[in-house]
C-alpha cells in the first residue's frame, strides 16, 4: 500500500500555490483569446513557393492596414496562420487581401481556411462559454449533493475548481490560445475529473460503512489504494487516446487535446490530493454517512 | 449477474449486428432504404462555408414609422381631429393635440378593434404603445410589435436569401432562422464563398427615377453618387418603376455597342408606367438606381411601350450575370450583414478526415495493446467489446444521420479511451472479491453488482457535461458533444451486455480455475 496520506499536507500546499499563481496569471497576464472570443479574422494559408515565409507574409500583411497582425507557422513549413483584428469589420477584406498577395506572390498560395467573427458574435460566444462552464460546475455540484453528503460535494467541487483554474493557468502562462474547442475541453475535464473523484468517493463511503474504527486519514488512503489500479489504467488509456489526437489528429485539434491532457493529469491528481484531503479536514466519520443514511 | 437467457443472447447479437450493418452502410451500398443512410460530414470535414447573417432592421423600422405618420395624420383628419407637430425621433413618433381631442386619441390607440393599432389577443398586446405627457404623445412599437416586425422581415429575407443561393446552384445548402433577426447559411462543398457573400451583401433595391434639376420637385429630390463614386446627380424621389415590377432579368451581349447589358421584362403595371414615363420624358435622363447608387442614367430617346428594356453600365459578363440574378430574386426587406463566417477548403477538410482517422486508428491500437498486456484474456474481452462499441456508436450516428465534425472524431477517440473505464472498474472489483471469495462465479457476480453505482455516477457526470456542450456549443463543438454523449450510452450497452456475455461464458467454463483474472 502506498502512503498517499503522508503527503496530504505537502500537496495541499502545492495545490494552493498552483491555484494562487494561476489566479494571479489569469488576473494580470490574462488569457490569449482567439478570434472566437475576441473577434477578428483568421486565415490558414498554404504556400507552394519558398519565397512565402513568415517574415515576407508579415511584411505584406502589415502594409495592408489591418490592425494587429500575427503570422505564425502552422504545422509544417508551407502552412501559415494569419490573424488580425479586422476592427472595422470590412466586408470585402478577404478579396482585398487576395488581390494584394497576388501582386507579390502570384498564384503560389491557397487559402485553406478563413474565419471571420464579428464583435457581436464573439461577445456572445464568450458569454455562452462562461455560462456553459458555470452551468456544468453547478450541475455537478447538484448531482454530487444528491448522491453524497455535503462534505463530499465540497471536496469534489474544490477539486473541479482546482482543475479548471490550473489548466487555464497553464494556458495563460504559455499564452496558448483559448477558442471554442478549449471550452469543450474544459467541460470534458469537468466531467472527467468528477468521474475520477466519484469513483474514489464511492469507495470511501463504502469503507466508512464497513469500518467504524479506522480514522478518515487512514481510510481515505485505503480507498485510494483500492481504486488505484483503476485510476491508473483509466487515466492511461484516456491519455493514450489523447496523445494519439495530439500527435496525429492535425493542427486544429492540438490545443483541444493539450487542454484535455492537462485536465486528465490534474483531474487524476486532484481526486487523490484535493477531494480526499477535504474529507480529512472536515473530519468525516462513520457518523456522517450513517446520519445521512437514516435520513434516506 | 452472470446468467443470460437464450432470448437475451439472441437480442444482444441481433442488436449489435444491426448497428454494425447500419454503420457499414457508410462504406457499402445497400439497396434497402433503411440501410441507405450516411453520417453527414460537417463543414469542417467536407469543406464549405458557414455564414451567419444579421438583418439590420433599423431602416425597416424607420420606414414603417415614416408610413405610420402619414397614416396617423390621415386617420385623425377623417375624424376631424387635428394632429400637430408630428415628427419622428429616435424610433418614436411625437405629436400633440388640443385638450378636447386628447381622450379620443387615446381611445383610438387603446381600442382592441382599431385598424390603426392592431391588437394581438395571443400576447395581450397592441402593435404600438402610446405614452402621454400633458398634450404631447409619444408613439412607439411595443415589444410584441417589434417582434412581429422582425419576424416578418426575417421571413421575407430568408426567402430572398434562399432564392439567391439556389440561383447560384450550390449543392444542398442549409438555410435556417436564428433568433428573430438572424439567418444561418451553410454551404457545403463551396470552395470560394466570395460570390455568394457579395450577392447576400446587397439589398438589391432597384428604382428608375428621373434626373432633375428642379430643386422644388413635388416629390423631393436627393443627390446620389454614381457606381464609380466620382460623379453625382440630383434625382427625383418619384419612383417610376421599381424592382417589384420586374418579371425577368437576363444578362445579354449588346453586339452593336459591344458591351454586356442586363435586359429586363416588366409586368403589366410596370410596362404601362414605364411607357407613360418614357413618352412624357423624352430627352430627359432616367437614372437607374441600385441600393442608393446610380448604375447609369441614359437619356430617353423614344417611348418604350413594349415593357422591356435594358440596363447598361460598363458591366463585365460576371457583374451583369450577378445583377440579373439579384433582380430576378428580388430585393431584401432590409440590409444583411455577415457577422460570422467560417470557410474551410475541401483539401483541408480531407486532410482533417485523414488526420482524424489516423489518430483514431493509433489511439485505438494503443488502448487495445495496453488492455491486452494488462488483462490478457479479459483484456481481449474488453477489446472485442471496444470494437463492437465503436461500430454501434458509428451505427447510431448513421441511423440518426448525425453530423460528424473534427472535434466529433476527437470525441470518438476519447470515448475509446474512456470506455474501458467501466470494464476496468468491474475487473478490478472482481479481483478484490476474489481475495476473500473462492467461488469464481460469486466473485464475478459481486464484481458486477458492487461496481455499478460507481460506473453509473461516473458516466452520468460525463453525460451532464456533454448535454451542456450540446445546448451551448455551436457547429463543430456540437459534433463533439454528440459523439461523446452517444458514446456513453453505447459504452454502457456494450459493457453490460456484450462484455458481460463474454465474461459469463468464460467464467462458467472456468468455474474452478484459480487466478482467473
Amino acid at each position: 500500500m502506498i502512503a498517499f496520506n503522508k503527503y496530504y499536507n505537502h500537496f495541499n500546499l502545492l495545490s494552493s500555490v498552483l491555484i494562487v499563481v494561476s489566479l494571479l496569471l489569469l488576473i494580470f497576464k490574462g488569457l490569449n483569446f482567439g478570434i472566437d472570443f475576441k473577434g477578428g479574422t483568421l486565415i490558414e494559408l498554404r504556400a507552394s513557393d519558398s519565397k512565402i515565409n513568415v517574415s515576407s507574409l508579415r511584411d505584406r500583411f502589415n502594409q495592408m492596414d489591418l490592425g494587429d497582425v500575427s503570422v505564425k507557422k502552422f504545422g509544417n513549413d508551407t502552412d501559415f496562420l494569419v490573424k488580425f483584428e479586422n476592427k472595422d469589420n470590412k466586408k470585402n477584406i478577404i478579396e482585398e487581401i487576395k488581390t494584394n498577395l497576388d501582386k507579390s506572390f502570384g498564384n503560389n498560395y491557397d487559402f485553406r481556411r478563413v474565419e471571420n467573427v464579428g464583435p457581436k458574435v464573439s461577445a456572445e460566444l464568450l458569454k455562452s462559454g462562461v455560462i456553459a462552464i458555470s452551468l456544468s460546475l453547478a450541475l455537478m455540484l447538484i448531482y454530487i449533493w444528491i448522491r453524497f453528503e455535503w462534505q463530499f460535494s465540497l471536496g469534489a467541487i474544490l477539486a473541479l475548481f482546482h482543475d479548471v483554474i490550473v489548466t487555464l493557468g497553464v494556458f495563460s502562462l504559455f499564452s496558448l490560445e483559448i477558442n471554442l474547442s478549449i471550452i469543450a475541453a474544459v467541460l470534458t475535464i469537468v466531467g472527467y475529473s468528477m468521474n475520477d473523484t466519484v469513483v474514489i468517493f464511492d469507495r470511501v463511503r463504502e469503507n466508512l460503512r464497513k469500518y467504524s474504527d479506522i480514522k478518515i486519514f487512514e481510510l481515505t488512503n485505503i480507498s485510494i489504494n483500492e481504486t488505484l489500479s483503476r485510476t491508473i489504467i483509466t487515466s492511461a488509456t484516456t491519455l493514450l487516446a489523447l496523445l494519439a489526437i495530439y500527435f496525429f489528429g492535425g493542427e486544429i485539434l492540438k490545443g483541444f487535446s493539450l487542454a484535455m491532457i492537462l485536465g486528465v493529469v490534474f483531474g487524476t491528481y486532484s481526486s487523490i490530493y484535493i477531494a480526499n484531503t477535504v474529507l480529512v479536514r472536515l473530519r468525516v466519520s462513520q457518523k456522517t454517512v450513517l446520519r445521512e443514511d437514516e435520513k434516506k | 449477474m452472470l446468467y443470460f437467457s437464450k432470448l437475451r443472447i439472441l437480442f444482444i447479437t441481433l442488436f449489435s449486428v444491426l448497428f454494425i450493418l447500419i454503420a457499414s452502410s457508410n462504406v457499402f451500398k445497400f439497396d434497402d432504404s433503411f440501410f441507405d443512410k450516411k453520417i453527414n460530414l460537417g463543414l469542417d470535414l467536407q469543406g464549405g462555408s458557414y455564414l451567419l447573417l444579421e438583418i439590420d432592421n433599423e431602416p425597416v423600422i424607420e420606414q414603417k414609422l415614416q408610413n405610420l405618420t402619414t397614416t396617423i395624420r390621415n386617420f385623425f383628419k377623417e375624424k376631424n381631429i387635428k394632429i400637430n407637430n408630428i415628427k419622428i425621433d429616435n424610433q418614436n413618433i411625437f405629436f400633440n393635440v388640443t385638450d378636447n381631442d386628447k381622450q379620443s386619441v387615446l381611445d383610438v390607440f387603446q381600442d382592441e378593434n382599431s385598424d390603426l393599432n392592431p391588437y394581438y389577443p395571443r400576447f395581450k398586446s397592441h402593435q404600438l404603445e402610446i405614452e402621454d405627457t400633458g398634450l404631447n404623445f409619444k408613439v412607439s412599437f411595443s415589444r410584441q410589435g417589434l417582434i412581429k416586425l422582425k419576424t416578418s422581415s426575417q421571413d421575407q429575407a430568408i426567402e430572398i436569401v434562399r432564392r439567391r443561393v439556389d440561383e447560384v446552384g450550390t449543392n444542398e445548402p442549409n438555410i435556417l432562422k436564428r433568433g428573430n433577426n438572424r439567418i444561418l447559411v451553410e454551404l457545403p462543398g463551396l470552395d470560394d464563398p466570395m460570390r455568394i457573400k457579395s450577392l447576400l451583401g446587397k439589398t438589391a433595391n432597384l428604382t428608375f427615377r428621373f434626373v432633375t434639376n428642379d430643386e422644388n420637385d413635388r416629390f423631393g429630390v436627393e443627390k446620389l453618387k454614381f457606381e464609380n463614386g466620382l460623379e453625382e446627380a440630383t434625382v427625383s424621389k418619384r419612383i417610376i418603376i421599381s424592382g417589384e415590377n420586374l418579371l425577368d432579368a437576363q444578362p445579354k451581349m449588346d453586339t452593336q455597342a459591344n458591351q454586356t447589358i442586363v435586359s429586363f421584362t416588366l409586368d403589366r403595371v410596370g410596362a404601362k408606367r414605364f411607357g407613360k414615363a418614357t413618352s412624357t420624358g423624352i430627352g430627359k435622363q432616367l437614372a437607374i438606381v441600385l441600393d442608393g447608387k446610380i448604375i447609369s442614367a441614359p437619356v430617353v430617346r423614344d417611348t418604350i411601350a413594349s415593357g422591356s428594356g435594358q440596363i447598361s453600365g460598363g458591366f463585365t459578363f460576371q457583374t451583369a450575370t450577378d445583377l440579373a440574378l439579384l433582380l430576378r430574386s428580388g430585393a431584401l426587406p432590409a440590409p444583411l450583414e455577415i457577422i460570422e463566417e467560417r470557410t474551410v477548403g475541401p483539401d483541408l477538410g480531407q486532410d482533417s478526415i485523414n488526420a482524424g482517422m489516423i489518430a483514431l486508428a493509433i489511439g485505438f491500437m494503443l488502448v487495445i495493446i495496453f488492455m491486452f498486456v494488462k488483462y490478457k484474456i479479459f483484456g481481449l474481452i474488453t477489446n472485442v467489446t471496444l470494437i463492437v462499441n465503436l461500430f454501434i456508436l458509428l451505427g447510431v450516428l448513421t441511423l440518426f444521420e448525425a453530423t460528424l465534425t473534427l472535434p466529433g472524431i476527437a470525441g470518438i477517440i476519447l470515448t475509446v479511451g474512456m470506455a474501458v473505464d467501466a470494464n476496468v472498474l468491474i475487473f478490478e472489483r472482481i479481483k478484490e472479491e476474489l481475495k476473500d471469495e473462492t467461488n469464481n462465479i460469486l466473485a464475478f457476480d459481486g464484481g458486477y453488482t458492487k461496481s455499478r453505482t460507481a460506473i453509473l455516477d461516473a458516466n452520468i457526470t460525463t453525460l451532464l457535461a456533454a448535454i451542456i456542450l450540446f445546448f451551448m456549443g455551436s457547429g463543430p463543438v456540437k459534433g463533439f458533444a454528440v459523439t461523446l454523449g452517444v458514446g456513453i450510452f453505447t459504452t454502457l450497452f456494450s459493457v453490460y451486455f456484450i462484455a458481460r456475455l463474454f465474461t459469463s461464458i468464460y467464467v462458467s467454463r472456468n468455474k474452478d480455475k484459480e487466478k482467473l483474472i
